[in-house]
């Protein structure tokens, strides 16, 4: 399992995983989003924390259709499926290297793309925290959007289109823990729970939903 | 110790829910291979992916006796005491070739290993060692994607060696390999047998395995239109039998 984490965390670096391709999206929604609201900076304070959250799960879903086809199209998965480790491991190892290559560096740049958005300190640490447990929730949601559509030659758009309703409530719980942390009677506690509530959940789920996918789509 | 055994029991194998070939009743022993022919569709491959454990049998199974997997246990399925080369290779482009079969040799566990296993030339071979013994030495460090085609299913077919499994299933495993590498690829199937390995091999090129048993599978009649199509023919409908059936309805 540590030896599948550390190759695709290396391919995704080398280049071939198209990860910094997630990056650069999230940098250009919300470099943009500034020109395009104006310069009313009280109007950008307080929608800032959701579009950072919006351009965080849209550069995630960007990235999540290659997550199993590079595999499947050099034969890898067929390697990956008759060997040792069970499929929701495997399926665990890639996502867990998915996030790191792709979704980390989107948590640590976050709190500078917030400063775009003229958002003060504590809703920067805000976003910066929910972003880090609410995001490995869309990678495993995601896992089994992309192994339902491994076999579909341009299945990109139809992992977005099935991942996006099962990740509407990490969006949620994501901005509402954000509002709460700013906005002084809401309590941050709750809502934060429950999105570190829903990453368990779905980090349970997702591998072996995904791994039951990719076993029973095998040709 | 029992002699290790595959046994294939009335299997049939297919795509989805329709059968393509079989049943197959037959025995390969340790030791032995067993050669799969037949003419292009006839579900060659499809009868390795299902024994690599790839594709669900229609019907029947596959009995495994005294076979180990890499875990040291008795191997509960083919699969997990088995090496499946396909026809794509398994490996990265970006990555280097001594990286690639290093990620499965510590990705598949090295294989069982008896006491003087490792004396004998039967262990687990280092990265650099099984591209040597593949033809392919000091290319470790080359992206897998310069290779030429035939250098590239040396280099996968060097994961045999890395990681070590009693039986190798292999699907036309000489492809775009020149003479020379044919050879060399028979010499390692005949080491392989020696030290008691067990080849189930689909393969239109001779593999030199003198010994081995040939299953030739027949496509069905009627789905094929090649020669060679004498395959058992469907129950035909008889006018009366129609009849009878639309009588009843």
């Amino acid at each position: 399992m540590t030896a599948l984490f550390l190759r695709d965390l290396r391919l995704a670096f080398s280049g071939g995983g198209g990860a910094t391709t997630g990056v650069i999206f999230f940098l250009a929604v919300i470099a943009t989003i500034p020109f395009g609201v104006g310069p009313d900076l009280n109007l950008l304070s307080r929608i800032g924390p959701a579009i950072l959250w919006i351009g965080a799960l849209l550069s995630t879903l960007l990235t999540l259709d290659r997550l199993f086809q590079a595999d499947r199209e050099d034969g890898t998965l067929d390697l990956l499926i008759a060997g040792p480790l069970p499929m929701p491991l495997v399926v665990l190892a890639k996502c867990l290297a998915l996030w790191a290559a792709s979704c980390l560096p989107l948590v640590l740049a976050s709190p500078v793309l917030g400063l775009f958005l003229a958002l003060e300190p504590a809703a920067l640490f805000a976003v910066m925290a929910t972003l880090f447990v609410g995001t490995p929730a869309i990678v495993f949601i995601g896992a089994v959007g992309a192994a339902v559509a491994v076999a579909l030659p341009r299945g990109g758009l139809l992992v977005s289109v099935l991942v996006l309703p099962l990740a509407i409530p990490v969006l949620i719980f994501g901005v509402s823990a954000t509002y709460a942390a700013v906005n002084e009677p809401d309590p941050f506690l709750p809502p934060f729970m429950i999105l570190c509530a829903l990453t368990l959940f779905f980090g349970a789920l997702g591998p072996i939903a995904a791994g039951a996918a990719l076993k029973g789509g095998g040709d | 110790m029992i002699r290790p055994r595959i046994a294939l029991q009335g299997l049939v194998v297919g795509r989805g829910a329709v059968a393509v070939a079989g049943p197959f009743d037959l025995a390969v022993a340790s030791g032995e291979a067993l050669v799969v022919t037949g003419p292009n569709g006839a579900g060659k491959s499809t009868l390795l992916r299902t024994l690599a454990g790839l594709l669900p049998p229609i019907s029947g199974g596959v009995r495994l006796e005294g076979l180990t997997a890499a875990d040291g246990e008795a191997a509960a399925r083919l699969a997990d005491a088995s090496h499946y080369v396909g026809h794509r290779h398994g490996m990265k482009a970006a990555l280097g070739v001594g990286e690639n079969l290093a990620f499965w040799a510590g990705y598949l566990g090295a294989g069982p290993l008896r006491t003087g296993e490792a004396a004998e030339g039967a262990g687990p071979l280092a990265p650099a060692e099984a591209l040597a013994a593949v033809g392919l030495p000091g290319l470790s460090d080359i992206p897998f994607a310069y290779l030429s085609a035939g250098q590239q299913r040396r280099a996968s077919l060097a994961r045999l060696l890395v990681a070590r499994r009693p039986v190798w299933i292999l699907d036309e495993p000489t492809s775009a390999l020149d003479l020379a590498s044919q050879a060399l690829f028979a010499g390692l199937v005949a080491g392989h047998l020696a030290r008691g390995g067990i080849a189930i091999a689909a393969t239109h090129h001779p593999l030199g395995l003198e010994a081995a048993q040939t299953l030739h599978i027949t496509p069905p009649a009627g789905r094929d239109d090649g020669p060679g199509s004498n395959g058992p023919v469907a129950p035909a409908i008889d006018d009366a039998a129609l009849a009878e059936a639309e009588g009843w309805l």
